[in-house]
Parts: structure tokens; C-alpha cells; sequence
């Protein structure tokens, strides 16, 4: 594995000619590479640095306290906006997305790598695949045309008969353009990045371990969890990890659904409703100099969130490293 | 040496072991058994109280789930009681998964096949220019163009510094160099389009002073798609045998031979399904386009100069206007956004399956 050309400067085997070839070629490659490598860290630390340049202006002219606003009026004398309202929905959208894509996700890859017949197995396997790609704008265009009058029913049975938990209560009688179609149609979304990444990372269990248990008398479920769950738990949270940056940074399908109030309302099947993303997209356009940097700020502050989250899961990976499906 | 009987004697307890190896099963139609007293059951429930729509259906799942749990508990144990729930689980993870990602699908092509259909080719070779948003006509020539520039850019730029990323990190990172570059792909992979755009803007458009052009749009693609290029080809890299790089190595060939005409070659395959993938990918953000090169309505073949417009622009203006007309324009785009992604990805399994030096 590490054996590097450099070890091969002193090779008495190795003829003068070959080793000069090897060697500058080896030297020019590792530049290109290293420089690749590199340009990865400074396109992280630029995006990072000039979203804070940028966002200053609008930080020393607002007027109120930037996390506890929940108000928008960045061009107004004096500013007045805040991020709460957005940090708000774009919260509860990923959260509802996370906990209904996840585990159906990872029911969807355990099922095409364990229990479908092996023919139609490949099949399901390129529709996932193929669905990965939908792009976000047509889900949009879906969740607003096709799913946002079919979830009526579900919104008010939630209403009805779930009313008691204080989020499913809906004080309006309307159940259209709310949090809860945003979270539905972000995991449907995330749903096949879920479900794709995870099923890799399933086919990736040595035939040796799912085997073994099965030999050893487990059931097909107590293999899943004795030997497909432990070597495949980084991979899963990666694919999580992966799920929850698109619902998080989601843009268009989000702008399309939510009717952008800069509110905080925790009665999630109400309309309302706003996240960073979106609120960037649909102000963007009307926005002044301070309303642009205003913007910038917020992108700043997903930006962070993004890192964080990602972070976490690093963090998580690399305690289970001994699991790593690398060769 | 002792001598073992040809007949072993058998106690009756261990006659009821070896009848016991084999357990108790249900039999072969207790699943469809259950399913059928759980369908009937769930209807009339359905049909006798004030249950709305299909949701019948999911009462007949959840006593399909319970019914056959308890018999298999009953029969066949607590394990093999849970093994069948898990499976019966992952079974509907499927079916309720599915049932909106073919809906996705099938709105897109019932609504717009009929938009792009009707006058066959003027959809694809006119512009919006001068169509009223309220009147049928007009066409995504000006957003196929777009497209297919700001995407070709982005991944003439990305790609090279994708690959030769990945290779760094497989080949010849070590160190905490490596470590930093490896985190910050998996950080990168999580920037939402939204924040690339933002970053485009703020360094190409507010700080060196260009204009909104194709060519922003495709610099914030750029960030997107490296990441993905990164980290599927570091992945197929990784599983390229070491025994071919030793026996490289062992024929004196140099390090950058070996990677660019062992390494590199063999997960070809993999590597252009996840060049696929991040085309497919960038090619249907509009986020990103909406900060940079914003919309258009007509056509603009300069990628360097001037607003662009793109498919996926193309469909959230359409949207935005609101008119009928005008939603089902976005349709018809969303249709040829769709087809130009599935054209990738067909492309992209055909070209692994032409490549592949073998079976996964």
C-alpha cells in the first residue's frame, strides 16, 4: 500500500533511465493530485471566507438581534431582520423528512439486497438510482400540483385524531402549504439518496459474514442485524448524513410548497412556514445591497449548520472505523 | 478405539430433538391467508366507520401485520415471529416508497408529453421570447442550450479535479493532509446548492466584478460536482485490488504510470457511472442558476455574457407565473429536464456495462 516511487530512487535493479522517467513523471502527477487535494480545502475556506466578508455589512446595520429576530425588513431604515422563523422551518422540515425517509430508506435498500429475487433485484435497484436524480425543482412542481391535494385527508385525520400532541393541531381548518407537506415531499425526496447510498454500502457486506449467520441458524432478520447492521452502521450514517445536507440545504421544492411566513408556529400542518434556502431564493431578486448582504448572512448561517451536521456524522464514522468497508 | 454402533440407539428424547431440528413452520399460504382475512376485514371496517379514502387499505396492512405476527408467534416462536414482521416491514417500506416516486414520474410524462407532443418540434426549437404568459406556444430551445453549456463547463472543470483528487487521497495522501482533504469532500458533499450559488456570487459576481453569465452558473456547479466526482471515484479506487498495483510496481512501472494505465482503467466503469451522476445531478439544480446567471427568456448561445436561461429555471419561472398556460409549459420542461437526466443515466449504465473489465 505505501510502497511510493521514492523508495525506488535506490533500486540498483531498476535502470538509470526508467528511474529518471518514473521519478519526474511521479513528481509532476503528485503535484496535480496534491493540488487537486488541496483546492477541495481552499474552495471550503473561500466559501467560508467570503460569505463572512459579505454578510458584514448587513450584521452591523441590523438593528436587532440577529438569532432572535424572526422578522425580514434587511432594507428598511433602520434594519430590522432576523434568522429565527427561517432556522425554525428549516429544522422542522429536515427533522420531519429525516424521520420518515430514514428508516424507510433503509427498509428499501434491505429489501433490494436481501429479500428481492435477484432478477428484479437489479431492476428495483436502477429505478432508485434513476430517482436519485429526479431534480429537486420537479418535486417541487409535484408536492404543489399532485401530493399537496392528496395530503389533505392526512393532515386533518392528524387533526383529528392526533390533535392532542400540540404539533398535529391545526387552528385553521387549512392544510395546505405547511411545514408538514415541505417535510413529506423532502423525504420523498431524500428518500432515494437514502436508499441508493445505503444499498451500496449493504452490497459491500462480505457474502462470508451473511453466510455465516445464516449457517449458524439466524433468521434472515437476525442476519440483517447481527452481521449486515454492524459492518454497514458508518455507511448508513453517511447515507443519513447525505439525506439530511439535501433536506437541510433544499431549495426550490421548499420555495414552491411553503407559503414563506416569517413566523414560528409549531402547529406544523398549518400553512407557513419559511427556511434559509428558500427564503434566499425568493428574496433574492427584490433584495437591496443590505438585503442581499442580509441574505449572504443567512446562507452563512446554513453554511455553518451544514458543516456542523456533517461534522457530527464525521465524528460518529470515525469511532466505528474498525467497520470500514475499505479494503 | 472404541466402536460405534451402525445403529445408534435412540431415546424418545432424542427422536423429539431431531424432529424439532426442523421447527415448526406455517404453512406456504398463511401469508396470503392472513392477507386475504386481513383485506376483508380492513374493507368492512372501512365500509362500516367514517374512514376516509384508501385508508381501509392501511387498516387491512396493520391487521395483515398483527394477524400474522401473533400465528407465526404461536407456531413458530418469538424469532422467527419477529423475522416475519421485519419482513413483511420491509416489504412496505417498498410498496409505500415506491408509490410516490412512480407518481413523480407518471405526472411528469401524463402532464408533459402533451405539452412537448402536440406541436411536436416547436417545443424544442422555440424560445419564450415574446409569448405571453397567459397563451400556449413558446419553447425550452433557449433553457436546452443553457443547460447543456453551463453543464459541459462545469464538467470540464470539475471533473479532471475530481479524479485527480480521489487519487491524492487513494494513491498518495497520508497524513493529516489526506485527513483534512477527506474530511472537508464529505463536508463538501453536504453544501447545499443554495450556498454554492451564494459563494459563486459573492467571489465571482460582487468581488472580481463579471456580470451574471452561464459561466457563474457553471463555476457553482463546479461545487457541487466535485465533491460527488471525489467521492465515488475514491471509492471505486479503493477497490481496485492492491495485487494489480504490486504486480505494476514488480514490472518496474512508475507510480503515475500504474495509477493512469492500471488503477485509473480498471474502475473505469465505476468511475464514469459517478461523472454520470454528478451531471445528472448539477444538471437539474436551479438554485444555484437563480443567484448566477438568473432567468431569460431568450435565447443566449454566449455562456460568457448575459443572463442564460436553463430547463430548470425555465420550469420555475413558468411556475412562478402561475397562469394555466404557463404550468403547463413547466410541465412539458420539467418532461425534457427529466429525459435529458434519464438520457445520463441509461447512458451511464450502458457505458459501465461496455467498460466493465467484469462482473461486480
Amino acid at each position: 500500500m505505501s510502497n511510493t516511487a521514492t523508495e525506488n530512487e535506490h533500486d540498483p535493479l531498476i535502470p538509470h533511465g526508467h528511474q529518471q522517467t518514473g521519478r519526474v513523471g511521479d513528481r509532476i502527477f503528485r503535484g496535480f493530485a496534491s493540488g487537486a487535494g488541496i483546492f477541495v480545502l481552499v474552495i471550503m475556506g473561500a466559501i467560508g471566507a467570503f460569505l463572512i466578508w459579505k454578510s458584514i455589512p448587513s450584521l452591523q446595520a441590523d438593528s436587532t438581534n440577529f438569532f432572535t429576530t424572526t422578522e425580514w425588513f434587511p432594507d428598511d431604515n433602520p434594519a430590522v431582520f432576523g434568522i429565527a422563523a427561517l432556522l425554525f422551518g428549516t429544522v422542522i422540515s429536515a427533522t420531519i423528512a429525516m424521520v420518515l425517509a430514514v428508516p424507510v430508506g433503509i427498509g428499501i435498500a434491505l429489501f433490494i439486497a436481501f429479500y428481492a429475487p435477484r432478477p428484479v433485484a437489479s431492476t428495483l435497484a436502477f429505478i432508485t438510482d434513476l430517482l436519485a436524480a429526479v431534480p429537486s425543482i420537479i418535486f417541487g412542481l409535484w408536492g404543489l400540483a399532485v401530493l399537496m391535494p392528496n395530503m389533505q385527508g392526512t393532515a386533518q385525520w392528524l387533526n383529528d385524531y392526533l390533535g392532542w400532541i400540540p404539533i398535529f393541531d391545526n387552528t385553521l381548518g387549512i392544510y395546505s402549504k405547511s411545514l408538514f407537506i415541505a417535510g413529506v415531499v423532502l423525504a420523498i425526496m431524500v428518500l432515494p439518496t437514502v436508499s441508493a447510498v445505503t444499498r451500496e454500502v449493504f452490497i459491500q457486506v462480505p457474502s462470508e459474514h451473511v453466510e455465516g449467520a445464516l449457517a449458524l441458524g439466524a433468521t434472515r432478520w437476525e442476519m440483517v442485524r447481527m452481521a449486515v447492521f454492524p459492518f454497514s452502521l458508518p455507511g448508513m450514517i453517511s447515507a443519513a448524513m447525505l439525506g439530511l445536507g439535501r433536506a437541510l440545504g433544499e431549495t426550490i421544492a421548499v420555495a414552491l410548497i411553503l407559503s414563506a411566513a416569517f413566523t414560528i408556529n409549531w402547529h406544523i400542518t398549518e400553512p407557513g412556514g419559511n427556511s434559509f434556502a428558500a427564503n434566499i431564493a425568493l428574496k433574492w431578486n427584490e433584495a437591496g445591497p443590505i438585503g442581499l448582504s442580509a441574505l449572504i448572512a443567512s446562507g452563512l448561517v446554513l453554511f455553518l449548520i451544514t458543516l456542523v451536521v456533517n461534522m457530527l456524522a464525521r465524528w460518529i464514522v470515525s469511532r466505528r472505523k474498525d467497520f470500514s468497508g475499505a479494503n | 478405539m472404541t466402536v460405534i454402533s451402525p445403529e445408534p440407539t435412540r431415546s424418545p428424547e432424542s427422536r423429539s430433538i431431531s424432529e424439532s431440528l426442523a421447527g415448526k413452520k406455517l404453512p406456504r399460504w398463511a401469508p396470503l391467508a392472513t392477507a386475504v382475512a386481513a383485506v376483508v376485514i380492513g374493507y368492512g371496517i372501512g365500509a362500516a366507520g367514517s374512514i376516509f379514502g384508501l385508508a381501509w387499505f392501511v387498516v387491512a396492512a396493520l391487521l395483515f401485520l398483527i394477524g400474522q405476527t401473533a400465528w407465526s408467534f404461536a407456531v413458530e416462536g418469538r424469532r422467527h415471529a419477529i423475522d416475519r414482521l421485519a419482513t413483511t416491514l420491509i416489504y412496505t417500506c417498498f410498496i409505500v416508497a415506491l408509490a410516490p416516486l412512480l407518481s413523480v414520474l407518471l405526472s411528469v410524462i401524463t402532464k408533459g408529453a402533451g405539452v412537448v407532443f402536440t406541436d411536436f418540434p416547436s417545443f424544442f426549437t422555440e424560445t419564450m421570447r415574446n409569448v405571453s404568459p397567459r397563451k400556449p406556444g413558446g419553447g425550452v430551445a433557449h433553457a436546452i442550450v443553457g443547460t447543456i453549456e453551463e453543464v459541459a463547463i462545469s464538467a470540464v472543470i470539475a471533473v479532471p479535479i475530481g479524479i485527480m483528487a480521489a487519487v491524492y487521497l487513494v494513491e498518495y495522501g497520508r497524513g493529516r493532509m489526506a485527513k483534512w482533504v477527506s474530511f472537508f469532500v464529505d463536508v463538501m458533499t453536504g453544501v447545499p446548492s443554495i450556498v454554492a450559488g451564494l459563494f459563486i456570487y459573492t467571489f465571482w459576481i460582487l468581488v472580481l466584478g463579471f456580470d451574471r453569465s452561464g459561466f457563474a452558473a457553471a463555476l457553482s456547479l463546479v461545487i457541487l460536482m466535485i465533491p460527488v466526482i471525489v467521492r465515488t471515484t475514491e471509492e471505486m479506487l479503493k477497490i481496485v485490488p492492491n495485487d494489480l498495483r504490486e504486480a505494476s510496481y514488480a514490472l518496474g512501472i512508475p507510480k503515475w504510470k500504474t495509477i493512469v494505465r492500471i488503477v485509473l482503467p480498471t474502475a473505469l466503469s465505476g468511475i464514469i457511472t459517478g461523472v454520470m451522476l454528478a451531471v445528472a445531478r448539477v444538471a437539474g439544480e436551479t438554485a444555484p442558476l437563480l443567484l448566477t446567471t438568473f432567468l431569460s427568456q431568450s435565447m443566449n448561445w454566449n455562456p460568457f455574457s448575459g443572463p442564460q436561461a436553463a430547463l430548470p429555471t425555465f420550469v420555475w419561472d413558468q411556475i412562478s407565473n402561475g397562469t394555466d398556460a404557463s404550468v403547463a409549459r413547466a410541465w412539458g420542461g420539467a418532461f425534457v429536464l427529466i429525459l435529458f437526466v434519464m438520457i445520463f443515466y441509461i447512458g451511464a449504465r450502458l457505458l459501465a456495462r461496455v467498460f466493465a473489465p467484469k462482473a461486480r
